[in-house]
């Protein structure tokens, strides 16, 4: 016998055969193969009795011992689901806290969840409006030297277009757009400022935006000839037909050739005019603009139309031959061209010089990974609230076995109260969705030009679906661990079903979301501080009450000298750019060692700028006013430049009067400032020179002392409307400004915020039902305990004590990580930032520990301070 | 037509079937086919025929006692049907009538 026993038919060929086979047919079957296998056994031994019963097994998979799929009959399923809908509504309305606690968790999440599905379906909504949108590519280009990493541009070439046109088959039309097109329309003394591209007559054939009026082939043909959309007609001419009128920008007219309809929302390309390109006299090119240069890529953009029976694969194999062809005669640059779907501009990588709207992908991805993770939470919730009430219902599923529920049944049930409590989290999320949309659109205002978020019917389809999905996700761990019950175990004693062998997985859960709660928090606040830090940092120079203002392209001359007279006015300067806000100009240095040159930050100034802003002298002085034709002469650098080049061995003193030259002149030093801070935080202090101009251009500083500040401001705006009637003031402090330099950082601190608020809500509300659902388990212990003569503040240090080891754990993870990522990756990315403080590391632990343990303290001592007496009668 | 024809291995299954009296379960039919024809018949095939045949209603089955050589499975023993015992006869009589109408003499030839 023992050796029949070891003489077994290979298991997974029978449960093979099993599973496959239809039932009325397996056991003949299974009793036939075990007949001849045991006749096998003896005639032929073990293995190829073995062999020949596999190759039985597969032999008889025929069409009619196959098991049909159980597509029972749909009126046999709608009473069951029926049941499942009634049975789930008892135990949500039947578990208050429980469907209350689910609910509230599973909705905050999701919002933020529906938020992002929002933004995703307007983003691939862009363009789609145009005819052929599937065809339409745009050509890209990535320009790479030998010492400097490959850029990417979303601009190319003019000369690309141009080729591509003359040499690549299979491209049904083609465009190449110019930017920079824009300014003071003039018609009959009225002054209206527009803004949009050049571009060829190719761009009504690819881009299909439906002409209110003229012709599509010829209305960007000839030069000087413009197309308005229908809304900045409107502007220009009223009602009038705008149709053959003449504009006039700066000395040039322009004719009037087509309206287009206004240009939909979701197109990344957006303009309120178009110019013909022939307009450009290409023979005009100044010294550092070849029009038609191979490497001049940043300006122009190029559209093609692919024919419907070439691919992409062709089109960018065609491409790379072209730029081949022209990189073999540039030395040391080379030039690439790739062709990017239009379809995935919207969301697309990040590209300099983008020609419309961008969403970065990596920001999407981060977002929708922080709400993943929220999302999960919420799950881990319904996961651990339900099995924790397995004491309770696994009662429930042992009598629904014994009438006969199968396990699919047990996890059906399961599965549909999942998805209801996350449809009426649905209803939840989507008003806690409205809020956040508004949130969203708070953060910056050009989000409101990118989004619209609107409800459309594909969207609220997708709601639902996404709904679904979590009530999925969240029901099926629990749907599993039911249906897993054996019937006649949990009704002969429910304590016996091993509830406990969870417990560690129930705990990791609610380490791993407080890890997350931890670090969000932490990394909230972290960020808080060094934004605070930034707009704190001694840059070099005093900015307090020194108001910018943009002049616009207005001579400064009349708007000064009014300016002075008034009152709260302390001081004016005149400067070419703002600095310490990123933006920069730059040039070239020499000093001495002529192939030696340096790149350096400059800005030109009048005399009174740097007493104003209240720069540090190491040595030297001031500029001395200069009428504004006499030959430049004096510069004034910072102390890096000095220690670059070595000038006077690094000593100041030592550097005056010495001089260094650029763009052919020569100018001397005449003195030396403290480092200041040109770019911004993130970057370190490059060397810099200061020059002198009776008429910099650009921006006026005004040093403001005023009580009444409003009041200055109207008197400001009131000179201002005096020299410029059709720009408004653009006049802003200068920590205003620094404030909104730095604007990326308190926005990835708002977000972050959120979503820390978010987590801690989730997993405190989690953690609040497992205390409870523990507690109401212990009261029995408790009661005994009390009885006793335990007194409350051990019972309570009992009680707490398991939870509070966890929410040391997370710590024990959450803050080393957090201070690992901020210090090596993020802040090592910034040259000047403020140190972490270890305080400042533990701020978000004791507000997330001060939320436990009022928590645990209120359930807790509820327990605590039940009468014993009560409790125990009861049993 | 299609429903009562016979194939010649399912007139060969059947008649073992009736052969074999209250015996006939797909093992013994397997093994007595195998005597007779003289050829290998597969378990798998004499499977294939006997469902077919229930299906056309010529045998039925029914399961009998389990036995320890069958691994504690049932047997699943096939019978003739009304229906089935009438193929096998019309089978059979056709046969007889061509049989009848070749003159001794002929046959003798081949």
């Amino acid at each position: 016998m023992n050796k029949k026993e070891t003489n077994h038919p290979p298991k997974w060929a029978t449960r093979l055969l099993a599973s496959y086979c239809r039932p009325e047919l397996l056991e003949d079957l299974q009793g036939d193969l075990n007949e001849f296998f045991e006749r096998n056994l003896k005639a032929r031994g073990k293995f190829i009795a073995r062999l020949i019963y596999i190759i039985d097994v597969l032999k008889f998979l025929r069409s009619y011992t196959i098991q049909k799929p159980a597509f029972t009959n749909p009126f046999n399923r709608r009473p069951m689901l029926a049941s499942y809908i009634k049975t789930s509504a008892r135990v949500i309305r039947r578990n208050k806290l429980f469907s209350a606690i689910n609910i509230v968790g599973l909705a905050v999440s999701m919002s933020v969840g529906l938020l992002i599905i929002a933004v995703v379906s307007d983003l691939s909504s862009y363009d789609n409006t145009l005819k052929n949108r599937e065809r339409i590519y745009r050509v890209v280009t990535t320009a790479a030297t030998a010492d400097q990493p490959p850029m990417k541009l979303a601009s190319t070439s003019w000369k690309a277009g141009v080729l591509i046109r003359q040499s690549i088959p299979g491209v049904e039309s083609i465009t190449i757009l110019r930017r920079g097109f824009g300014g003071d329309a003039r018609i009959d003394g009225n002054t209206v400022p527009v803004t949009g591209f050049y571009a060829d007559e190719g761009f009504l054939d690819v881009f299909s935006f439906p002409l209110a009026k003229g012709s599509a082939t010829t209305a960007l043909r000839e030069p000087h000839s413009v197309v308005l959309t229908q809304s900045t007609a409107k502007k220009l001419f009223g009602e009038a037909d705008p149709m053959g009128k003449v504009l006039r920008f700066d000395t040039v007219n322009y004719m009037v050739t087509g309206v287009l309809e206004d240009i939909p929302k979701f197109s990344h390309l957006q303009f309120e005019i178009l110019v013909s390109l022939s307009s450009i006299d290409l023979n005009k090119s100044t010294s550092d603009d070849q029009y038609m240069d191979w490497t001049n890529v940043y300006s122009n953009y190029v559209y093609v139309l692919l024919s419907k029976n070439s691919d992409l694969a062709a089109f960018s194999a065609a491409l790379s031959r072209l730029d081949g062809r022209e990189n073999a005669a540039l030395p040391n640059r080379k030039i690439f061209l790739s062709a990017q779907p239009i379809r995935s501009i919207p969301a697309g990588a990040h590209m300099a010089n983008d020609s419309g709207i961008v969403m970065p992908a990596a920001v999407l991805y981060i977002l929708a990974g922080l709400a993943l993770i929220i999302l999960l939470s919420a799950c881990f919730n319904y996961t651990n609230l339900s099995i924790a009430r397995s004491l309770k219902r696994s009662r429930e599923v042992g009598i629904r076995k014994v009438m006969g529920a199968q396990r699919g049944q047990v996890i059906g049930q399961f599965i549909t109260e999942s998805v209801i409590l996350a449809l009426l989290s649905l209803g939840f999320a989507f008003c806690i969705f409205l809020l956040l949309r508004g949130l969203f659109f708070s953060v910056d205002q050009r989000l409101q030009n990118i989004f619209s978020l609107d409800l459309s019917p594909g969207l609220v389809i997708n709601f639902v679906l996404f709904a679904i999905g979590v009530g999925l996700v969240a029901g099926f761990l629990p749907a599993l661990f039911y249906s897993k019950i054996k019937a006649v175990q949990v009704l002969k004693d429910a304590s016996t079903i091993k509830v406990f062998r969870h417990i560690s997985l129930r705990k990791t859960l609610v380490v791993i979301q407080y890890t997350f709660s931890l670090i969000f928090i932490t990394a909230t606040i972290l960020g808080y501080q060094q934004y605070k830090g930034f707009l704190r940092f001694d840059l070099g120079f005093t900015t307090t009450n020194v108001l910018n203002i943009d002049m616009q392209d207005n001579k400064d001359e009349v708007f000064v000298k009014e300016l002075a007279r008034l009152p709260a006015v302390q001081m004016i300067s005149r400067s070419s750019i703002i600095s310490s806000l990123g933006s920069t100009y730059g040039t070239t240095v020499k000093y001495q060692d002529p192939p030696d040159s340096v790149g350096v930050d400059e800005n030109i100034v009048d005399e009174n700028y740097l007493p104003l802003h209240q720069y540090t002298f190491l040595a030297g002085r001031n500029f001395t006013p200069r009428p504004k034709d006499a030959p430049e002469t004096e510069v004034i650098v910072n102390e890096r430049l000095i220690r670059r080049f070595n000038i006077g061995h690094g000593n100041p003193e030592k550097a005056i009067g010495k001089v260094i030259s650029m763009d052919d002149k020569r100018l001397t030093i005449i003195g030396v400032l403290k480092d200041f801070h040109y770019g911004t935080m993130e970057s370190e202090i490059d060397p810099a020179i200061l020059r002198y101009s009776a008429e910099p251009g650009g921006y006026v500083n005004v040093k403001i002392t005023s009580d009444n500040l409003p009041a200055t401001m109207v008197a400001i705006e009131t000179l201002w409307k005096q020299i410029d009637k059709v720009h408004p003031l653009d006049a802003r402090f200068y920590s205003d400004q620094i404030e909104h330099a730095y604007r990326w950082l308190s926005v990835m601190v708002e977000v972050v915020g959120l979503f820390a608020l978010l987590a801690i809500c989730i997993s405190s509300l989690g953690l609040f039902g497992m205390v409870i659902y523990t507690m109401e388990k212990r009261v029995k212990e408790i009661s005994i305990r009390k009885v006793l003569g335990a007194g409350e503040g051990v019972l309570v240090f009992l009680l707490s004590k398991s939870f509070l080891v966890l929410l040391l754990i997370s710590a024990l993870i959450a803050l080393p990580v957090t201070w690992l990522f901020f210090e090596k990756v993020l802040l090592s990315k910034v040259a000047y930032h403020q140190p972490i403080q270890l305080g400042e590391l533990f701020i978000g632990l004791f507000i997330v520990a001060g939320i436990a343990f009022v928590m645990i303290g209120v359930q807790t001592l509820k327990i605590v301070r039940a009468n014993p007496a009560k409790v125990l009668k009861n049993e | 037509m299609k429903g009562t024809h016979l194939g010649e291995f399912e007139e060969l299954v059947l008649l073992t079937i009736a052969s074999l009296v209250s015996g006939a379960y797909s093992v013994a039919i397997c093994d007595e086919l195998s005597k007779h024809a003289d050829r290998t018949v597969r378990l798998g095939v004499v499977h294939a025929v006997l469902n077919r045949l229930e299906e056309k209603g010529l045998v039925k089955s029914e399961l009998g006692e389990a036995s320890a050589i069958r691994g504690g499975k049932r047997k699943r023993f096939y019978f003739l049907t009304g229906a089935g015992k009438s193929s096998v006869v019309r089978a059979k009589e056709i046969r007889d009538q061509l049989w009848q109408k070749i003159p001794n003499l002929h046959l003798k030839r081949i």
